[in-house]
């Protein structure tokens, strides 16, 4: 039986906003499909607004040699403004948000954005400084990432930060060049880099990128790393070991200090991959932990927007020895002149990792979003996570329950492996949950899970949705059993249900093209 | 100020469930000698009035293209950003989502990353595009490994006129993998490369920009020419504004085609969030990093959108993925699908005629300058090199106390042009603002 037995009906949502904005879509068109934006185009129509080139000389023709003239533009589509606006209007409603409903994604932090942060990154002294203008020119722009920088080393125990990678991936891939600088320095040549059975992808993939061999190294009983495997695999070729904590299954790694010791003894490194740092933010620093290097996901831990895929922002910070790797240039306190300034006189960095500073906007809401918390507030949100998590996880544990015992940290993975011999997927409980206005946990990760369930609540989210949540996860567990067809029917609220992934891949279509998707503009 | 949704009874109720008394106990799996027993020093919480106030205050203390008349290039430009462009792409619907993981709740993003890549694929004349990178500097890496993948070489031949923090990037992030990077000189009468004498053989790719760093137009087709029969790729740099009059990479023998998408919809935000734009050609498609919207049907036969082809990425393929990136750009390049499509094949012809002919005046009217000079010959695309009397970097912060932004000055890449100074006209830049340039250097020279 279900903890909460209020029962929900997901079908009630069929005339919801989701399933509403399908009935509203281009008027000429069969409702069945919501109109590509080629499609709409007529033309002769036009949206732009644009000045005349106003100055005498030369034409177009006697200024480009016929070479490099393009004889057609290229065919974009040709719309009014208003075709535009609704079009993209209506797109906009067709996809869920953490501003619509909760988004319990793990893994990916889905908290809430603040809107003050966007509000102040327009502000014209942060949006429009060009990437090359004078340090003397935008010093307030400077003194935000100044101080960005040293909370950001206070709350990770870091000697400096680099702004410059763009995501957390980009963050990794510098970490580890970072390591390999190190290395190389004190002429060792190491070449294996130690990661986890359950961590990221993105892990073994930049070690790769590195020039590094990815070895990984088994989860035990507990989920945890283990210790005495991870022993048996450092070597004098290790060159360090990359490691999320809490974990992927969301578990604190609570041997940190012996795999730090051990890691540091065979002579490597140890990188913190930030993405679960909401969990400890202001409780444990990660260099207190024996972490030498350390990338933030500020997109989840710093509320900036996720953007539907990015931009996101994966500062990478390190102990004060691999300092001098940092990618150039790094930002300076000059006392003398009492002045920020960029030092590019770097002898030891591995050199530039992106085009100019980083993803500077997302920087600035970031800065927002510290500003408002400060210390006791970031703890709070730990400590909030932290509890919301394991408050979900007791509320839906008979249903779905966790793969691994003990209290979890700010996200759990439960399995509902406990389903199949009903027919029923993991999938199957994420599209019907979707009908009970939820966006589905992250699932079949991580892979050492079986039918993985990966839900992160995260700290923003109030103790009704999560009774909510937990009630419509319950109810599904239920459905499972009685009428399990509801679930592998579901959604069925949504602007299309369970696409054919392998005929995407089969049957390749990532353009848009007349001939093949459909005739063109439709005719009024 | 927080954002937190508990009440003092909601704490003790939901603690009362988990059979605790304290959050503490919550924590317990974390190691006592581990926890930090003190407040973080990090500055103490402003409220949203407070803190609203310190940001206006903070952020007055720059100056940006706003205050100052801008004619500052390198690869960052200040073009006009629609306001439909803005209000768009500033949905919460888009900027509060995620990774269109849940297909049936990402159709909205799922098909803007479909015409995103369409769009993408039209400018450049090529078959296929993903949906987006980091910046332009990221796109042209990836490019590189594709076409060391693609070709099982290890030779990489790069046009000194590249941007050079594109080639910064390129040296960093290739720096692990022991490829053979080898850096072509350009003819200092015309700041152009010549390809022709360029040997191609047993290159993996020649890396060609077009527009160049010096705003000057290369001859892609003759990289072609020297790549193509050695069995090497082309990789083309290019300026996605330009493709409403300048030949398209596609046309020009060009295999990859990369591109800095922040022209296109994004404000110059001191150097990011900018968008990476990838286009290559459908052969090469498995090879393509990063993540790429398709089309397919639904249970119910109708027309859907899913990101595809997702054996090549990292969270599949693991140590074995085509690139390391998860999260890309999705809103920048969203944001510039939106702005193509209020240009239409009109408006970017438009704006590609707007920057030729007004840099074509701003090259006539500064050379008028006594001690100034157009380095190189046109034609130029949106951007000159100019040549100053004296050391570059002494003169624009003078023109910058005039109101004048100009630069970068070339001497911190290219030894020879200390003296050279880029100066970029966007359809921003009226011809008013051109003379006042000219007046201003005039004056600052004099002085």
């Amino acid at each position: 039986m279900s903890e909460n037995s209020g029962r929900l009906d997901g079908r009630a949502k069929e005339s919801g906003r989701l399933g509403g904005s399908l009935q509203s879509s281009a008027g000429t068109r069969s409702p069945a499909d919501f109109p590509v934006v080629f499609e709409l185009s007529c033309p002769g129509r036009r949206a732009w607004s644009l000045p005349e080139a106003g100055v005498d000389g030369p034409t177009l023709e006697e200024l480009l040699p016929e070479a490099h003239r393009r004889k057609k533009p290229p065919s974009l589509p040709e719309l009014s403004e208003l075709d535009l606006v609704r079009h993209y209007t209506r797109l906009s409603q067709r996809n869920w948000a953490i501003d619509v409903g909760a988004y319990p994604l793990g893994s990916c932090t889905m908290k809430y954005n603040p809107k003050l942060s966007e509000e102040i990154a327009s502000l014209p002294g942060f949006r429009d400084l060009h990437p090359f203008e004078d340090d003397e020119l935008v010093q307030g722009g400077l003194d935000l990432l100044g101080t960005l920088e040293r909370a950001l080393c206070e709350a990770t125990g870091m000697a400096r930060m680099t702004f410059q990678p763009a995501a957390g991936a980009q963050g990794e891939l510098t970490g580890l060049l970072i390591m390999r600088a190190f290395h190389a320095a004190r002429s060792d040549t190491r070449r294996r880099v130690i990661i986890p059975d359950s961590a990221h992808g993105t892990n073994p993939a930049s070690v790769t990128l590195a020039g590094f061999q990815a070895h990984e190294t088994p989860s035990d009983e507990r989920g945890l790393v283990d210790l005495d495997a991870l022993r048996g695999a450092l070597a004098d070729d290790v060159a360090g070991l990359m490691l999320t904590n809490p974990n992927t299954l969301g578990l604190f790694e609570r041997d940190i200090a012996e795999i730090a010791a051990a890691v540091h003894e065979a002579g490597g490194l140890l990188y913190y991959d930030g993405a679960n740092f909401n969990s400890i933010v202001g409780l444990v620093r990660p260099a207190d932990m024996g972490f030498d290097i350390v990338h933030l996901n500020l997109h989840k831990t710093f509320a900036t927007p996720h953007g539907g895929g990015g931009p996101g922002s994966g500062p990478l910070g390190v102990v004060e020895r691999l300092a001098p790797f940092l990618p150039a240039p790094v930002l300076d306190w000059d006392e003398g002149s009492e002045r920020w300034r960029w030092d590019h006189d770097r002898p030891q960095s591995i050199g530039r990792i992106h085009s100019f500073h980083g993803n500077f906007g997302i920087n600035v809401r970031a800065y927002c979003y510290l500003r408002s918390l400060g210390p006791e507030g970031l703890r709070q949100v730990a400590e909030r996570a932290v509890l919301n998590a394991n408050y979900l996880r007791a509320l839906i544990e008979q249903a779905f329950p966790t793969a691994y015992p003990g209290p979890c940290m700010h996200e759990f993975v439960c399995s509902a492996a406990r389903l199949r011999k009903l027919g029923v997927r993991a999938t199957d409980v994420c599209k019907r949950l979707i009908d009970f206005g939820f966006h589905p946990p992250t699932i079949y990760f991580p892979l050492v899970v079986e039918e993985a369930l990966m839900v992160e609540p995260t700290e923003t989210e109030s103790k009704e949705t999560l009774d909510a949540l937990a009630a419509a996860l319950n109810q599904i567990a239920d459905e499972a059993e009685s009428d399990p067809e509801l679930l592998r029917a579901a959604p069925v609220s949504t602007p299309v249900r369970r696409p054919d992934e392998a005929r995407a891949a089969r049957r390749l279509r990532v353009r848009w093209t007349p001939a093949v998707t459909g005739g063109g503009r439709s005719q009024p | 100020m927080d954002f937190l949704p508990h009440t003092a009874k909601d704490i003790e109720d939901m603690l009362s469930r988990l059979d605790k008394a304290e959050l503490e106990e919550l924590f317990e799996p974390v190691p006592q000698g581990l926890r930090l027993r003190r407040d973080l020093a990090v500055p103490e919480a402003l409220d949203e009035v407070s803190l609203r106030a310190h940001a206006v205050e903070l952020a007055g203390r720059s100056l940006g293209t706003d205050r100052l008349i801008c004619f500052a290039g390198g690869g960052a430009y200040d073009h006009h950003v629609p306001a439909a462009v803005s209000a768009l792409a500033s949905r919460a619907e888009f900027t509060t989502s995620y990774t269109p993981y849940q297909a049936e709740l990402s159709q909205g993003v799922l098909q803007a990353l479909f015409e995103f890549q369409t769009l993408v694929c039209e400018l450049f004349a090529m078959d296929v595009a993903n949906a987006s990178l980091y910046d332009g500097a990221n796109a042209l890496v990836e490019a590189v490994n594709l076409a060391v993948r693609a070709t099982g070489r290890e030779r990489v031949v790069v046009g000194s006129t590249v941007h050079p923090h594109y080639r910064d990037v390129l040296g960093t992030y290739t720096s692990g993998l022991g490829l053979d990077i080898e850096t072509v000189a350009f003819d200092p009468s015309r700041g152009l490369i010549d390809w022709g004498a360029v040997d191609g053989a047993g290159a993996a790719a020649l890396v060609v920009a077009s527009p160049n760093f010096f705003g000057a137009l290369e001859d892609v087709s003759e990289a072609a020419a020297r790549a193509h029969p050695c069995g090497g790729l082309v990789i083309a740099v290019t300026d996605p504004t330009s493709m409403g009059v300048l030949a398209a990479p596609g046309h020009r023998g060009a295999d990859v085609a990369v591109a800095e998408g922040q022209a296109l919809g994004s404000p110059l935000a001191y150097g990011g969030p900018y968008v990476g734009l990838f286009a290559t050609s459908e052969r090469l498609v498995r090879h393509v990093p990063g993540r790429i919207a398709g089309e397919t049907t639904d249970r119910d036969g109708r027309r859907a959108f899913v990101l595809t082809l997702q054996a090549r990425e990292q969270h599949i393929r693991r140590a074995r993925a085509s690139s390391n990136v998860c999260t890309n750009q999705t809103l920048i390049a969203l944001a510039a699908a939106v702005h193509l499509c209020w240009l239409g094949p009109s408006g970017l012809a438009r704006l590609g005629e707007v920057c030729v002919r007004r840099t074509a005046y701003a090259a006539q009217r500064l050379a008028e300058i006594p001690g100034c000079r157009v380095r190189f010959p046109g034609p130029h695309f949106k951007e000159l090199v100019l040549k100053l009397p004296s050391a570059a970097d002494e003169i624009a912060p003078g023109l910058a106390r005039r109101g004048y932004l100009a630069g970068p000055a070339l001497g911190r890449w290219y030894k020879g042009l200390a003296d050279c100074l880029l100066v970029a006209v966007t359809e921003r830049r009226t011809r008013a603002d051109i003379d006042g340039l000219a007046e201003a250097l005039e004056n600052e020279l004099a002085q």
